[in-house]
């Protein structure tokens, strides 16, 4: 038995190297792709990422970001930025390129293709 | 700290020297308090560890929906009803949040949801138990929402950024499911003798898997003290432990309930409450899968992902279709 | 922060406004409302109008939160259960309105004393007693349906909140003000869906499809007033349901072109059978889950 730590929340979870965590290396479904949330609280203020989340497009992903970030506030400003579209540097300006995970965060799959048989395409 | 950044090295001597640099500095990060953030360089087993972590305790949330959510639909007051829809949706919530700090270490949420379903990760042992009548909702309110914050609330300065910023947000919400179920049982406490069997009756079914929440003692816990040194866990599972039970004793006094173990006493010496032994085989045979709903539970992912994959697909081709449309 | 202190200052940290992340506060939207029934009004007929509204309300509600923990992804968990919980709200506000004007009948003598009004009417009604329409009560096949079926409901209900807003009862007024931008989210949210469904893949466009046959047959009586609307709204106090005809479907017409989808032939109007207490089987199973541990109760408090 792997060692498991109450720190998992809602209970104990193993977190030994016997529970696998890599990614599938070719997802066989299509997963909606990633967004970054920005949300101006009130006007005067910048807008701050808040989170993430997955929707299929942008109006999908602004009308999701109401529900889940600003409890439907009508009065804020929300963006929506496919996480994909993110280029940053590292935080101190290191940015470490043979770091083996370094760019994971913006590893989310991009690049659909469409099969052929799809209509209306 | 240098803000040139120097050119990037070369050949495997290099490498080994910028390796020991970036490790260097990721233990002075930790050393310092400071957070780790998704793009710093971090050891593996550091990324690991937290991926494991993070995408159970995501698991957790969202199959811990279920045992509450089978009582939406007959919440025996319009009130209730709300409250327990809003609580249930919280859940939700939370665990989106947390596959989305997931999501920074690499994970993708697709494939963490699959690895769940084919009982590759595991959520906690906890919501694998039946809810077998209203007072349950009480009931995990109090006890397993109430031993989650002891859980929960150290993680709130988690070394890593993300998963903290999660947990702060969380901790706030969940303190008020707290006390939504403490409320609740002290309501039918002044209700009907039937009502008040159906409390004790819970509390005696969930007082003793919510002690095992907290996992095995520290002695067999052998990768705790890496966890501690990364600052991923800040307190061993007998400690927080001990804290609930000596937290909820006099809670449950005040409740006018029993909590089914006679060899719970308080220690006067150390102001602490011994308590008697838990079954640990039962906790590893539930994490296990073989939990009197275990089963159900994750069936019930499966055809939520299966049964709606055809939803999915349908938005996806629509986005397709459409992405080159100027946005309104 | 001292660490013992965290969860305390956490709680004393956040008033009841934000006590829940998401879905409604729990403040009250009749707050200083004048609660009287206007002059001229049959308690009767009020009480009798909340009473279809609300139940309208609770049962799709009631429907929504089916798909709590089977949803498609967990952005749309949170959707639906937000629409939920509005309708909830809508309809725990229409009944205890129905309530105070006196339509409890043997609901108060059933659920007991202590029982708000509210509850006396939802859980201690029978079937025949309930006033929905047919278009809320059927179940669910598929997703296409859930959301075909919020669509027309939410299209048919936001036409009419916005019309009552100016009512003479000051409270149904007060009701609708609050509802308007609930159900304004609630139509758009089925309407996107409805467009992404249609226009998506075949398989999704044939299940929308299936879903538009399904139910548009059932909007039959939802144009049709009773004696009841009749009278209300010619006490400018409810809206007879013919004058929302022309602007639900001209909503609905245009969504389904828009998603690609045949628009099925409009029923012929026909009496509204549920505002009479005549339903489908399909009520009386979602009414025993509702009502079942109310029930097993007596005397019981929550």
């Amino acid at each position: 038995m792997s060692d498991l730590t109450a720190e998992g929340g809602h209970g104990a979870v193993p977190t030994g190297p016997d529970v696998p965590v890599t990614p599938a290396a070719a997802a066989v479904r299509r997963d909606w792709p990633l967004w970054e949330v920005f949300v101006r609280g009130k006007r005067g203020l910048n807008h701050v990422h808040v989170g993430s989340l997955h929707a299929p497009d942008p109006e999908m992903a602004v009308y999701a970001a109401r529900d889940l970030y600003t409890r439907r506030n009508e009065g804020v400003s929300i963006w929506v930025v496919r996480s994909a579209d993110v280029t940053a540097s590292s935080p101190d300006e290191k940015d470490p390129l043979f770091a083996p995970s370094g760019d994971k965060v913006y590893r989310h799959p991009t690049f659909y293709e469409i099969p052929d048989d799809v209509p209306h395409i | 700290m240098s803000i040139d950044s120097p050119p990037a090295p070369a050949g495997p001597a290099a490498d080994g020297l910028a390796a020991q640099a970036l490790q260097r500095q990721f233990e002075e990060t930790l050393a310092a308090d400071h957070r780790i953030e998704p793009r710093d360089w971090m050891p593996d087993g550091y990324r690991k560890t937290l991926v494991r972590q993070i995408a159970q305790h995501a698991h957790s949330e969202i199959i811990g929906m279920q045992p509450e959510g089978d009582w939406l639909l007959s919440a025996p007051s319009l009130r209730r009803k709300a409250i327990l829809l809003a609580k249930v949706q919280d859940e939700a919530g939370h665990g989106l949040y947390l596959y989305s700090a997931a999501e920074t270490l690499g994970a993708d949420r697709a494939d963490l949801t699959d690895k769940l379903i084919e009982g590759r990760q595991k959520y906690s042992s906890i919501f694998s138990y039946p809810t077998r009548s209203y007072a349950d909702v009480g009931v995990i309110g109090w006890l397993v929402d109430g031993a989650a914050i002891c859980n929960q609330v150290p993680l709130c300065r988690s070394s890593y950024g993300p998963y903290a910023r999660a947990m702060i947000r969380i901790c706030k919400e969940e303190s008020f499911h707290q006390r939504q179920g403490y409320e609740l049982l002290l309501t039918m406490m002044r209700g009907t003798p039937e009502q008040q069997a159906m409390v004790q009756d819970a509390v005696d079914r969930w007082w003793w898997p919510s002690l095992m929440m907290f996992g095995p003692p520290d002695a067999d816990s052998p990768n705790s003290a890496q966890s501690m040194a990364w600052g991923i866990k800040r307190h061993s599972n007998d400690e927080l432990r001990q804290r609930y039970v000596d937290m909820t004793v006099p809670q449950a006094e005040f409740l006018g309930v029993t909590l089914p173990d006679p060899e719970l006493s308080l220690d006067p010496a150390t102001g602490r409450h011994r308590f008697g032994a838990i079954d640990w085989d039962e906790f590893r045979r539930v994490l296990a899968g073989g939990g009197p709903r275990s089963a159900e539970r994750i069936a019930r992912r499966r055809a939520a992902r299966d049964d709606n994959a055809w939803v999915v697909e349908a938005a996806t081709a629509y986005a397709d279709k459409h992405a080159s449309e100027p946005r309104s | 922060m001292h660490e013992e202190t965290v969860y305390d200052a956490l709680t004393a940290a956040h008033g009841d406004e934000a006590r829940w992340a998401f879905g409604t506060g729990f403040d009250d939207p009749l707050a200083g409302v004048d609660t009287t029934i206007p002059e001229g009004v049959d308690p009767a007929d009020l009480g009798g109008y909340c009473l279809m509204l609300g139940d309208d309300a609770l049962v799709l509600s009631q429907r929504l939160t089916e798909w709590v923990t089977r949803a498609p992804e967990l952005e749309e968990e949170v959707a639906m259960a937000n629409i939920a919980l509005d309708l909830l709200g809508q309809a725990r506000l229409l009944l205890s309105r129905a309530g105070s004007a006196g339509v409890l009948g043997r609901s108060r003598e059933r659920a007991g004393p202590g029982v708000p009004d509210e509850d006396a009417l939802a859980y201690f009604r029978d079937a025949a007693e309930f006033r929905c329409s047919a278009l809320v009560t059927a179940p669910d096949g598929d997703f296409a349906h859930a959301l075909v079926r919020l669509l027309v409901a939410s299209t048919w209900r936001l036409a009419l909140a916005v019309r009552l807003r100016g009512s003479r009862d000051p409270v149904l007024a007060a009701i609708a003000a609050k509802a308007v931008p609930e159900l304004t989210y609630h139509r758009d949210h089925a309407a996107r869906w409805v467009l992404r469904l249609g226009d998506g893949t075949a398989l999704s466009h044939r299940r929308a499809q299936d879903a538009a046959d399904a139910v548009w047959p059932r909007t039959e009586g939802l144009f049709t007033a009773t004696d009841v609307e009749r009278r209300l709204a010619g006490a400018g106090v409810g809206v007879d349901p013919a004058e929302l005809r022309d602007e639900v479907r001209d909503v609905l017409t245009r969504v389904l072109a828009r998603a690609g989808l045949l628009l099925p032939p409009w029923p012929a109007d026909a009496p509204p059978r549920g505002r009479a207490g005549e339903h489908g089987p399909e009520l009386a199973p979602l009414l025993d889950r509702l009502q079942v541990v109310a029930r097993a109760h007596p005397g019981g408090t929550w």
